[in-house]
């Protein structure tokens, strides 16, 4: 584990305010899926899941032949598909087609795939000035900070929070009733859209027999964002495509009731290429950018392929015991929870924090809430594996396989293993009379031993072993 | 920029051939419930309302012209060139501008107008969801910008739920380069979970079953 990730988790863990505001907002949406996915609600959720795994799995065995069909009748409707290999491809595409517009000003609503390039970021860089319009995301962007959350990025910000950074950030008098801080930041955004040249969407699915992008929310703002500029520009992960339309009948009630427990969000829009000639409003230009950004590399992986299914619900998030103590700000990329543990080390390299699959109990949770049955546990296990392969590759862990090869003689020895846990047992007398070993004794100093029993307990050794006991009943 | 260079990767990365066919995806799951008219005119007015949004049954097009009228209170509204709002008599309600097909007219009718009258396409019983296809009849933005989106909604159009939809429409790019699905007012919970409703979209949402 790096230091720094060690720091983040330390410090989520210290501020109490923050814990009770994971605590409780995780729960809350855990409350809101559990009554939409009960019997009553949804009485065939398990065979969704089974169908949507299904849907998932043809589709990404079958990638290449899904993006041709895609991007084919995406340009039948007028459209432009456009592959991009990386961030910088991203924003180069998106900064030249500005200038071509003479486009200053970009509305953007919420895309995490957006969020994994740093977007903003790079337009900013080159003096477009780049909006988010989702409240949650607008407010993250004021803050300089990424979303603590899939699904809710402010999830971790205070009403107090949002005073102080409306005021700060737009001189407005501070305001701390919620509905008000809303409004403000609706009348901001509605000059924002109005005014605006280019609309930038992330896609919730790609639909390869129409063309089109599906996008799911609750405010609306998806709808200006894709509405109102002239141009719309979707940005996706390739790995976003479903086959036909008629699959959303099992995706979309899937999306909202394990995001945010709704049968289906306040708004669905599928869109398909610019305004047609007989139609009123909608843009003049639309462009689907697809991005691979390491997902090859993770398509490439037969085992750990199915990570690629994840339609970012956030629902592994919420149920996890580990995201609801250390929060999202502490994971080491956009992604957090048990997703983001097991998607940042296949798009990033597993050196980039090794110490995140071994971030977990393994308890299965995010496995069973999952929408299109991910087994993250299991790919958790994988990556672990893949770190101390790694570690083993660069020599770091001399002393562990020095120690793991010792134990392995010693176990092939019988007496020796005898005596090793007589003499193991009388070194780790119970310290506290509960019958728990809870540190090392104090004649022994060895690190790694100090560090294991920092967070676990050991039960006391009992008077007789096991062999003993055998001995004396045979 | 990229498309051979990404191609190739996916390709090589499933071990799979230009061109190579491929297998028959797993058969679509559609489930559509039996359910008669006034049992789906009844979940889709009480999906509606529990979402806070308003219903109303009119037994005729005065009936539905009425209750709109009640609704607008004379403001300032835009009104879609949907047939049935003419045939109520919407259109020529005090307040009301219609047959704007220019877009920048609309934007800016629609940015200062009270409330947005349409029609809908098709309407979901099961999630109290309004469809809407963008097309001459319909702009997108008469139910997005103004704060007070009422739509009128003909019995016939009313489906058991989105697997009926899209058993109906099973390619609506064919159709329309927009399709959206309206399940209550704008709403959002970005802060504190706490619920606000119309922070973009409409707030308040009316939906009436001619």
């Amino acid at each position: 584990m790096s230091a720094i990730f060690d720091e983040k988790i330390h410090q989520t863990l210290a501020d109490s305010k923050l814990q009770l505001a994971i605590f409780a907002a995780t729960g809350r949406l855990m409350e809101k899926r559990r009554k939409a996915v009960n019997a009553d609600a949804c009485p065939d959720y398990q065979e969704l899941r089974t169908q949507a795994h299904e849907v998932k799995r043809h589709t990404i065995d079958h990638l290449d032949y899904y993006l041709e069909l895609f991007e084919r009748n995406v340009s039948a409707h007028g459209g432009r598909v456009v592959y991009c290999k990386d961030g910088t491809e991203v924003a180069d595409f998106v900064l030249g087609l500005a200038r071509q517009r003479r486009a200053s000003l970009i509305v953007k609503s919420k895309s995490m795939t957006t969020e994994e390039v740093d977007l903003n970021e790079r337009l900013e860089h080159h003096q477009l000035e780049s909006v988010e319009t989702d409240l949650g995301e607008y407010l993250i962007q004021l803050a300089h900070e990424r979303p603590y959350h899939i699904v809710a990025p402010a999830l971790h910000k205070t009403k107090e929070q949002v005073a102080d950074l409306l005021t700060e950030r737009l001189g407005v008098p501070r305001e701390t009733v919620i509905e008000k801080q809303t409004m403000i930041a609706r009348a901001v955004l509605r000059e924002k859209f109005l005014a605006a040249d280019i609309g930038i969407s992330g896609a919730n699915f790609l639909v390869a027999d129409s063309g089109a992008i599906v996008l799911v929310e609750n405010e609306g703002n998806a709808r200006l964002t894709t509405s109102a500029p002239k141009v719309h520009i979707a940005i996706a992960g390739i790995e976003k495509m479903i086959p036909r339309a008629q699959d959303l009948a099992v995706f979309l009630r899937l999306l909202g009731r394990s995001a945010t427990g709704q049968p289906l969000t306040v708004y669905t829009s599928f869109l398909s290429g610019p305004r047609r000639g007989d139609e009123i409003d909608g843009p003049d230009e639309f462009y689907v950018v697809l991005l691979d950004n390491g997902r090859t590399k993770v398509l490439a992986d037969r085992e750990k392929r199915e990570s690629l299914y994840c339609i970012r619900c956030g629902a592994c998030l919420n149920h996890c015991p580990v995201y609801r103590k250390i929060g999202g700000h502490s994971f080491p990329w956009v992604y957090s929870g048990p997703i983001g543990a097991i998607l940042t080390p296949q798009f990033l390299g597993v050196n980039h924090e090794p110490g995140l699959p071994f971030a977990s109990s393994l308890c299965g949770a995010c496995a069973e809430v999952c929408p299109v049955k991910i087994d993250i546990p299991k790919i958790l296990l994988d990556l672990r594996s893949d770190v101390k392969k790694s570690e083993e590759r660069e020599g770091a862990s001399r002393l562990e396989r020095f120690a793991f090869r010792a134990w392995a003689w010693v176990m092939r020895h019988p007496r020796l293993y005898e005596m090793a846990g007589m003499a193991a047992a009388s070194l780790a007398p119970s310290r506290d009379g509960g019958g728990w070993v809870r540190s090392a004794p104090s004649g022994i100093k060895v690190a790694p031993l100090d560090a294991w029993l920092s967070q676990r307990d050991l039960p006391s050794a009992p008077a007789k072993s096991f062999r003993q006991l055998w001995r004396e009943r045979r | 920029m990229s498309r051979e260079h990404v191609l190739h990767k996916v390709r090589t990365a499933l071990g799979r051939s230009t061109g190579q066919p491929v297998d028959q995806p797993p058969p679509v799951r559609l489930n559509i419930p039996a359910a008669g008219i006034e049992s789906r005119i009844a979940v889709f007015c009480e999906r509606i309302e529990a979402l806070a949004g308003h219903t109303h049954r009119a037994a005729s097009l005065e009936g539905a012209r009425s209750y709109v009228e009640g609704v607008l209170a004379g403001r300032k509204s835009a009104a879609s060139n949907a047939p049935i709002l003419r045939q109520c008599g919407i259109t020529a309600l005090p307040g009301v501008e219609s047959g704007v097909m220019d877009p920048v007219a609309l934007r800016a009718l629609c940015a200062s107008a009270a409330c947005g009258i349409t029609g809908a396409d098709y309407a979901l019983a099961d999630t109290g969801t309004l469809v809407m296809l963008a097309s001459p009849q319909e702009a997108r933005l008469i139910s997005l910008l103004p704060p007070v989106h009422i739509a009128l909604v003909e019995r016939g159009r009313l489906l058991t739920g989105l697997d009926e939809l899209l058993s109906i429409l099973p390619f609506p790019a064919e159709q329309t380069s927009s399709m959206v699905l309206i399940t209550g007012p704008s709403r959002t919970a970005d802060i504190e979970q706490i619920l606000v409703r119309g922070v973009h979209g409409p707030g308040e949402i009316h939906v009436v079953v001619v």
